[in-house]
């Protein structure tokens, strides 16, 4: 393997970026806009460059590994390496913060916003984040991953709480109590994980005998709790809607889009390699939740009037999806699961930022009631909210649907009834996407809407790449499937699950089923 | 004559031996002692215009010989002065620590940038507080330099007080440390009322956990037939029997210490004190009190009373998650940031007592780092509250912290750090030093009480949150306080919290090397 160190660059790349923005000085607020564009381009572009030198064939699970001594009292390393998700979610990362970054380009200027910080901290902030964020899905060694889940809250803790809307303050302080709810206990987990096993490297935790099961079982309580609650699982949501109502566009995308992910991410990683029989064991409760999860948020969702509040609970929704086919077992599973990440990034990307488009052109206003007829003196915004509205929905030929239908595959290979419950939820999704929709953009313009501007070029080009992707990746998911495949057989050898033999001649097991 | 010699002679049986003591293995202490005997006496030959720069000269020399002098005992492991002693590794670092933590406390105290009137302490602590006295003294500038040598004074017993290897020698430090620190708390210039209650507060309370030490320490003494630690120890594993006496005895004693430390239920001068002393003083004692009575505890249990852990650790159990909820739940009901600090001084004395339960190496290692890292944040802390000012002084009510972010980034942004250390959260010191003792006593089988560690330590978060809340969240308005500039004192000692703060963090390894290699007590 080349000896670059690419991860740990890619990390220091947008921290050294923060410090420089955040020290400009406060009558600069362009020069801070553009450079932390420039500097999450350039990350983009280190990404891609990266991406383009991973293995998928190859025999190692971690690539681009790099270890070093950090706290060897506590059996500490800094050991960073990417298996074929991880690459995805921190494609998915860079990607995502450009686009934040330009489509929020005025959100936070003084006169239009209510928010107590500068211009540049909030840059400053975003490029702190992607460091976190890089640094969180590149970590190989448990202790390091950690060090980076609980880091990660600080910037978004401020980026909410500085920056938001009227509830910022409370939203803040919710998001970041819950978060430490998790991250306490999954420290305790974490000290008796290390306790143990007497290592924190996640490679030779692995290697190393089993668990038995019961400590197992307790262990992972720890560490699910955690991710439950980043994810968000219901019922441990709660701190979501608060969160998303409250924060600007760009920090939602960033909260929801990305973070959330490590949530489920840890679940792949973390839980059902490390704790294979507790996963089998929690699995039935899991897949309950997951399934509720699903037809709760969509069920809220349809009753919401808050647009902000209404996409938070249809992510929720979401995420039930996405847990459920982790915890299914199956190989189309775990692979669509990972899919529906990515795709769940980009559409609620599109969504968040075209309603904050939407919102900044009537004062803020969140309130669906507040809007009717866009499409009228807005077309191209009222288009590219019809686009995010359908890849929410999984319309087939956009990635969501890839993701949906391979967890449902997935699902029904190993329990046909939870499957077939679990597309119901589909139809709900359906029907909230659409009536947001149909309410917002169609019929008679709302009064003071007449004269709204439609999109400017800056931010159509933020929407653009997201399209774009949606649809590329629709219409040939291989490049995502080929990438993280490996990596899922790993899990399901770690996790000592096999794919359950067809019973229905028609269903291929193998992932070039799904793309159909 | 000769008939009086033969029969003296006849009487003393066994020959009296001259003591034997090792000068250059006391000297950090005989140097900060002598020190502080010298201050007395400058205080009472020098005219009053020159005092302040010797006095501070003095201390700031002391404390620097002291801090060599520790350090040229490197790797010395025996005990000094008949036994009374223990010159070892664990002893050394906790020394060390206090010095530096001295330094940093002397700095603040220092400071004369901050109050208009000069310092932080009384002009004439005699001089009724209101009277006309007062405010000629004032008027007058008049400064009070006696401070140097008491803080000298309780320096010398808080280095005293972790390696005294015998009761009698543990008690000396233990008054030693105290008498200095109740008058210090009594000197603060503005609200000197508050100030001289919490002193006697201090000093009644602290006189009767004084009491209780002794009483425990006579106890100990009948059943052994010897203050020494080692052979208390010996004893306790040698005889069986009167297991209730002992169990009285190490209750007392460990409970004299506890009291030091601010333990629930021994806790309840701490907000008091905390917020009447002067707030330099408070940061100097907060601090090293804390390093000084943990060292003594630990020495005490892990030593003298190895042999009995099975029956004292059960109750240190009980005390360590009443103080961790005690001082977390008590602290989320203040409004007065200096009584906020003080809960929360109590609540991190609950997560340090899991390093002691442990009762092994791995136990003593976090413990120790964990004080240095609480004892640098919490010189911060205190730094910053003694710079957040109003017309009447510091600004200790909460409310008027709302919006200092806008008003003063840098020193904000600063607290956070320390709110965020104290909170546990990763890249800083207390995040270390948590992993530190959590895993310790995760090692030795405490699991529930980690769970209810982490309980506790997420109760902390909310009040230590609550603060970036104000200063960051909330727009200033016109009860805002504003941040005075400080002199270079100040100054330095902060930047050498934050540093130390965020560098134990990042790379604690040097650290946790230094205590690992120091190895555990002398027995």
């Amino acid at each position: 393997m080349n000896s670059f160190p690419w991860l740990t660059v890619l990390g220091l790349v947008p921290l050294i970026g923060s410090v420089v923005v955040a020290l400009l000085p406060k009558s600069m607020p362009l020069l801070a806009k553009q450079l932390a564009f420039a500097i999450s381009l350039v990350v983009l572009g280190l990404v891609v460059v990266m991406a383009l030198q991973f293995d998928g064939q190859s025999e190692f699970v971690f690539q681009f590994q790099e270890s070093y001594d950090w706290i060897p009292a506590f059996g500490v390393t800094y050991s960073l390496g990417v298996d074929g998700i991880a690459l995805v979610l921190i494609a998915l990362s860079a990607v995502l913060v450009p686009i934040t970054i330009l489509a929020g380009w005025n959100d936070v200027e003084q006169p239009q916003s209510d928010s107590v910080g500068s211009v540049k901290g909030y840059f400053a902030l975003i490029l702190l984040l992607e460091t976190m964020m890089i640094g969180v899905f590149a970590a190989t060694d448990v202790f390091l991953f950690y060090v980076f889940f609980e880091a990660m809250l600080i910037p978004v803790y401020f980026m909410i709480g500085r920056y938001g809307g009227a509830q910022r303050s409370y939203a803040a302080m919710k998001f970041l109590i819950y978060s430490l709810v998790g991250g306490l206990f999954m420290l305790a987990a974490m000290i008796g994980l290390y306790v143990v096993t007497g290592t924190f490297n996640f490679t030779q935790i692995l290697l190393g005998a089993g668990i038995d099961a019961n400590t197992q079982k307790i262990l992972f309580l720890g560490f699910f709790l955690a991710f439950a609650i980043k994810a968000p699982m219901w019922p441990f949501h709660t701190w979501l809607p608060d969160a998303a109502a409250a924060s600007k566009p760009g920090t939602a995308v960033l909260l929801i889009g990305v973070l959330d992910k490590v949530g489920t991410f840890g679940m792949i990683r973390y839980c059902l390699p490390i704790f294979p029989a507790a996963s089998d064991f929690y699995a039935p409760v899991i897949i309950a939740l997951a399934v509720i999860g699903v037809f709760y948020g969509a069920f809220v969702a349809l009753g919401q009037n808050d647009l902000k509040r209404l996409f938070a609970y249809s992510s929720m929704s979401h995420f039930g999806f996405i847990i459920l086919g982790i915890f299914v077992f199956t190989t189309i599973g775990i692979s669509g699961a990972t899919v529906y990440m990515i795709a769940h990034g980009l559409s609620t990307a599109a969504l968040f930022l075209t309603a904050g488009y939407l919102m900044q052109r009537r004062n803020g206003s969140s309130l669906l009631s507040d809007y009717s007829g866009v499409n009228k003196p807005a077309p191209v915004l009222a288009g590219f909210f019809l686009f995010a509205a359908l890849s929410s929905l999984a319309l087939p030929g956009l990635v969501s649907f890839v993701g949906e239908f391979m967890v449902l595959l997935g699902t029904f290979q190993r329990y046909m009834w939870v499957g077939g419950i679990a597309t119901l939820g589909i139809v709900i999704t359906a029907a909230y996407v659409l009536r947001v929709y149909q309410k917002s953009m169609t019929g008679a313009v709302g009064s003071g809407l007449e004269h709204i501007k439609d999109l400017t070029g800056r931010e159509i080009s933020a929407l653009v790449p997201i399209a774009a992707l949606t649809i590329f990746l629709g219409l040939y998911p291989a490049p995502v499937l080929n990438v993280i495949n490996p990596a899922v057989n790993t899990v399901m050898v770690m996790v000592g699950a096999t794919d359950p033999a067809p019973t229905v001649g028609l269903i291929s097991t193998t992932s070039q089923g799904a793309q159909q | 004559m000769n008939a009086v010699a033969t029969v003296v002679h006849a009487v003393d049986v066994t020959p009296w031996e001259m003591p034997t003591l090792d000068y250059r293995l006391l000297a950090p202490v005989l140097i900060v002692l002598g020190a502080g005997v010298v201050s007395v006496l400058f205080e009472a030959f020098l005219p009053r215009g020159v005092r302040r720069p010797v006095q501070l000269t003095l201390v700031f020399v002391t404390l620097i010989a002291a801090l060599v002098a520790v350090i040229n005992l490197n790797g010395v492991r025996e005990t000094a002065g008949q036994g009374a002693l223990a010159i070892d590794g664990p002893g050394l670092i906790l020394q060390g620590a206090v010095v530096v933590i001295a330094i940093l406390g002397a700095l603040l105290m220092a400071e004369r940038g901050l109050d208009p009137n000069g310092d932080a302490f009384a002009a004439r602590a005699s001089s009724l507080p209101g009277s006309e006295d007062e405010r000629q003294f004032t008027a007058r500038g008049y400064f009070q330099t006696e401070i140097w040598a008491f803080f000298l004074f309780a320096v010398g017993g808080m280095m005293l007080f972790p390696i005294a290897n015998d009761l009698l020698m543990m008690f000396v430090a233990l008054e030693v440390m105290s008498l200095p620190l109740y008058l210090l708390a009594g000197m603060a210039r503005r609200r000197r009322l508050l100030s001289q209650e919490a002193a006697l507060k201090y000093f009644v309370l602290g006189a009767f956990a004084s009491a209780f030490f002794l009483y425990g320490a006579a106890l100990l003494y009948g059943f052994s037939g010897s203050i020494s630690f080692g052979e208390i120890a010996a004893s306790l594993g040698s005889k069986t029997g009167e297991t209730a006496l002992i169990l009285i005895a190490i209750g007392l004693v460990v409970a004299g210490v506890l009291f030091k430390i601010g333990a629930a239920p021994f806790h309840q001068w701490v907000p008091d004190v905390y917020q009447g002393a002067p707030t330099p003083v408070t940061g100097f004692m907060a601090a090293a009190v804390k390093i000084a009575a943990f060292g003594a505890l630990l020495r005490l249990l892990y030593v003298a009373l190895g042999g009995m852990r099975w029956d004292w650790t059960p109750m240190l159990w009980v005390i360590s998650i009443l103080t961790m909820f005690v001082g977390a739940i008590l602290a989320l009901t203040q409004s007065d940031i200096k009584r906020m600090i003080a809960y929360s001084s109590i609540a991190q004395a609950g997560f340090i007592l899991l390093g002691v339960v442990a009762v092994s190496a791995k136990g003593l290692e976090g413990a120790i780092f964990y004080l240095i890292a609480y004892a640098f944040t919490t010189i911060g802390v205190f730094a910053i509250i003694s710079m957040v000012r109003d017309e009447n002084g510091e600004a200790t009510h909460l409310s008027k912290w709302a919006g200092l972010g806008r008003q003063s980034p840098v020193i904000a942004t600063l607290f956070t750090i320390f709110m965020l250390a104290l909170t546990g959260i990763p890249l800083t010191s207390g995040f270390i030093g948590k992993f530190a003792v959590f895993s310790a006593a995760y090692a030795s089988g405490d699991k529930w009480l980690v769970i209810a560690a982490v309980v506790a330590s997420l109760i902390a978060a909310f009040f230590y949150m609550r603060v970036v809340v104000l200063m960051f969240f909330t727009e200033p308005n016109e009860e805002t306080a504003t941040v005075a500039i400080p002199s270079i004192f100040t100054t330095i000692a902060l930047a050498a919290a934050a540093t130390v703060t965020v560098l134990l963090g990042v790379v604690p390894q040097p650290l946790l090397d230094l205590i690992a290699n120091a190895g555990v007590f002398i027995r």
